[in-house]
């Protein structure tokens, strides 16, 4: 079997830019998944009421129902309500749908991993309420969720190949553009694959050290 | 001269369960009082009560004379006035030493930066701790951390100091050096309520003793009358317990093998 080192070479210009969409949709989709996060995990944490039930249901439903299917659904029925939206907004949608509902759990579960005794701690010296959220709360619960934050970044990241679904030129569909023209399975899939170690595995090592880094300039050990 | 804290006919519920009843308690300004009484007995709950950190189900608690059960009283500035140090330390863990002090200064009273660090510096060198000022609170013993959460406490110029079994969770060679510190504000002139089950402190350090049991008290007196010639039933029972312990007969060499 020949591989064809001359023809993914000139592939790489196209995937160069498909790192990018990818890079781009992930990013995006994080920032706005962990805003989204914020407000539901706020609603969750202090019971608001009927607000908390939505949360809820919502968390359920996005974190039991396929990516691939909610993505269809946001880019093939909405359309047919009336609401025409590109693949790329629809991707942007898709991912904050279900990224915010895993970054909820997270930053839910950092708040109520903070001791109360550190709010007793706080209220005695006479913090107000949102006082002892910035100062005390938030920091700490952020440091209790570092690990699994970041671990659902690279998630986030990884899944936006799914995407590639709604013709999103990113680093799948890419692939899938080249291997469907030129018939170089092969080659595409071997680009890819490398593409997925450099681009992935950094991050997470990134990721992994940075959390170490911030657990040790906060709790000093 | 009026009483700085007044409790009276307080009274304080746990679901059905009545933990404080028509309690009646004055301290003095400069006051040191040592409350003592089984667990359970609702020592700890008056002291939260006092802070804010428990509500109360009725009756008066008034501080300076400002009665602190009317709606509408700002707890936060109540809680200024009165320090709270706790078993189990507290200090936030994600500060050092320093930002744990200033934390109360700066946000809550809005001090000057350069005036509440002088003021935490100087305290930390009174309780043997300046070199301690930039570590983690996980770096340091039970002991120094405790001694932290006191000096975290005295930034903020407290009227009262309320220490709720704050050696409890210490082991002995840490209990001196935090009762020391204790012992140092009382002789300052400081107003102090103290939970503890340290009785040979308690004598050392109290001008008054209350006895608590099943959320009255019982019995109020000063330490020498209290320890020697206590006069309630459960009093005497009580402090039976603890000299049980000094009266053990030593253990019996053992015999030497032949």
């Amino acid at each position: 079997m020949s591989f064809d080192v001359a023809f993914i070479l000139s592939t790489l210009p196209a995937f160069l830019k498909a790192v990018g969409v990818t890079l781009q949709v992930g990013l995006i989709a994080i920032v706005t998944s962990l805003l989204v996060a914020l407000v539901n995990a706020a609603i969750l944490v202090y019971r608001t009421p009927y607000l908390q039930r939505v949360v809820q249901l919502y968390v359920e439903l996005a974190r039991n129902t396929p990516l691939l299917i909610q993505l269809f659904f946001v880019y093939f029925a909405l359309p047919s309500l009336g609401l025409k939206i590109s693949g790329f907004a629809a991707a942007i949608i898709t991912m904050t749908f279900l990224g915010g509902a895993y970054l909820t759990e997270v930053l839910r579960a950092g708040v109520e991993a903070v001791p109360r005794a550190q709010l007793e701690s706080g209220r005695s010296i006479g913090l107000s309420e949102a006082q002892l959220l910035w100062h005390v709360i938030l920091p700490q619960a952020g440091l209790l969720s570092l690990p699994s934050l970041f671990a659902n970044f690279v998630f986030l990241l990884k899944e936006t190949t799914v995407v590639s679904a709604v013709a999103v030129p990113e680093i799948l569909y890419t692939t899938k553009s080249y291997i469907a023209l030129y018939y170089k399975t092969y080659e595409m899939l071997a680009v890819l694959t490398l593409i997925c170690v450099l681009l992935f595995l950094p991050l997470s090592l990134l990721l992994r050290y940075l959390e170490g880094r911030l657990q040790h300039g906060q709790f000093g050990s | 001269m009026s009483a700085l804290i007044e409790f009276e006919g307080f009274n304080k519920f746990f679901g059905d369960q009545q933990v404080l009843k028509a309690v009646d308690l004055q301290v003095r300004r400069g006051e040191v009082v040592v409350i003592l009484g089984p667990s359970g007995c609702g020592k700890s709950t008056l002291l939260r009560c006092l802070n804010g950190l428990e509500s109360a189900d009725g009756g008066h608690l008034r501080l300076g004379g400002e009665e602190l059960l009317a709606p509408g009283t700002d707890w936060r500035q109540v809680r200024q006035r009165v320090g709270m140090v706790f078993q189990s330390y507290h200090l936030f863990g994600h500060m050092s030493v320093l930002d744990n002090l200033l934390l109360g200064p700066l946000k809550v009273q809005k001090r000057q930066r350069h005036e509440a660090l002088a003021q935490a510096q100087a305290l930390l060198a009174r309780v043997g701790l300046l070199d301690k000022r930039d570590a983690y609170p996980r770096q340091l013993s039970g002991g120094q951390q405790q001694r932290i959460a006191i000096v975290r406490s005295l930034c903020m110029n407290p009227e009262v100091m309320l220490f709720d079994e704050v050696t409890a969770a210490l082991d002995p060679e840490m209990v001196k050096e935090v009762l020391q510190v204790i012992q140092g504000l009382a002789r300052d002139g400081m107003t102090l309520l103290i939970v503890t089950h340290e009785m040979a402190f308690a004598r050392a350090v109290a001008d008054r003793i209350v006895f608590m049991d099943a959320g009255r008290i019982l019995e109020q007196n000063d330490p020498e009358s209290f320890f020697s010639n206590p006069q309630t039933a459960r009093a005497q029972q009580f402090l039976e317990k603890f000299s049980y312990m000094e009266s053990l007969p030593k253990k019996m060499p053992a015999k030497e093998l032949s």
